[in-house]
């Protein structure tokens, strides 16, 4: 009999990047999408292709030189950087939850990229412009999935499993991406963007205590603990926010 | 001579602008928060105090979201 143990550290590490991944893959998929039904699949194509080497690269320089920082100095910067980032997701999942901010709103994204595209006239041979927005779109959108791999894996001593559940994240998404073509906005965006939210911040205030060589009660385990109540608190501010101002309603989609 | 800025000059900029977005975009009262948190419960663990750092912590970061919720909820009542 096999007994498996996966801490809750793991848990909500692999957790973390996956759902922040799906979420920023979808955000480039659905812009590469738009690229390659407007302009062609060529172009478009070399533009993923260039990002995703671009990507590697910095992954491979970025890499090691991560772990030759002193752990607790890299769990506080990590964790500084988890915790501002985590609270800008949780704070405007909250604002779309309560109906203060319009939803993250895939087909628009599509509509708007396709509009622009459009407008611009087809290219005769290798379209230049195509290949800079796939580019653009897959490295900065990968840029945010690179920083989310290598600081939580990183400061965890985990880089393999979150690289791992990248991968697996990547897989998938562009598997169903494929399989439902350009319905990215099926995907419950705002839930995982509330997940991710609660994810980072429970890492964020963790690893700033870490940093700051503060004696966690339970260790690893208050993760969990840290997860749940601020799963409670997120809760709580989307029902007081929703009762503040039920109809108004703040900007577009950011 | 053309006037477009140099090669590095632009990837330093493309750089600045790249984190400035990431951490302060237009909330830059999160990023002064996640500032004051760390200093404060540094100061905290300078003082021995790890109790009160424990529970420090998670309350600050929550008061920091509650804060910054209420300003948007302020910002759209004037609209």
């Amino acid at each position: 009999m096999f007994a498996i143990s996966v801490s809750s550290g793991s848990l909500v590490l692999v957790s973390a990047v996956f759902l922040a991944c799906a979420v920023e893959m979808v955000e480039a998929l659905t812009i590469v999408f738009a690229v390659g039904h407007t302009r062609g699949w060529r172009s478009a194509l070399e533009g993923v292709v260039v990002a995703l080497v671009a990507l590697g690269a910095l992954v491979a320089t970025l890499g090691p030189a991560l772990v030759q920082i002193p752990l607790s100095t890299l769990r506080l910067v990590v964790g500084g950087v988890l915790l501002i980032f985590g609270m800008q997701w949780l704070r405007k999942a909250i604002l779309r939850s309560a109906g203060l901010k319009a939803k993250h709103d895939e087909d628009a994204i599509y509509e708007e990229t396709v509009a622009e595209l459009k407008a611009t006239g087809q290219a005769i041979g290798r379209d230049r412009l195509a290949f800079v927005m796939a580019f653009k779109g897959v490295f900065l959108e990968g840029l945010e999935v690179v920083i989310t791999v290598l600081t939580l894996g990183s400061s965890a001593h985990q880089l393999c499993l979150a690289a791992v559940t990248a991968c697996v994240a990547f897989a998938l998404v562009v598997v169903i991406g494929v399989i439902v073509a350009k319905q990215l906005s099926s995907v419950p965006e705002n839930a995982m963007k509330m997940s991710v939210g609660i994810l980072t911040v429970s890492y964020g205030t963790f690893w700033v205590g870490e940093g700051l060589k503060v004696s966690w009660p339970g260790d690893n385990g208050l993760l969990a603990f840290f997860v749940v109540m601020y799963t409670l608190v997120t809760w709580g501010l989307v029902v007081l926010t929703k009762s503040a101002h039920p109809s108004e309603k703040l900007g577009a989609h950011a | 001579m053309s006037e477009k800025k140099a090669l590095p000059i632009r990837l330093l900029k493309g750089f600045a602008t790249f984190w400035w977005d990431f951490l302060v975009g237009d909330t830059p009262e999160l990023f002064l928060a996640a500032l004051l948190i760390i200093g404060s419960i540094a100061t905290l663990r300078g003082m021995g105090d790890n109790t009160a750092a424990v529970i420090t912590l998670p309350v600050f970061v929550i008061c920091a979201l509650a804060i910054s919720l209420k300003r948007a909820v302020n910002a759209a009542k004037k609209k």
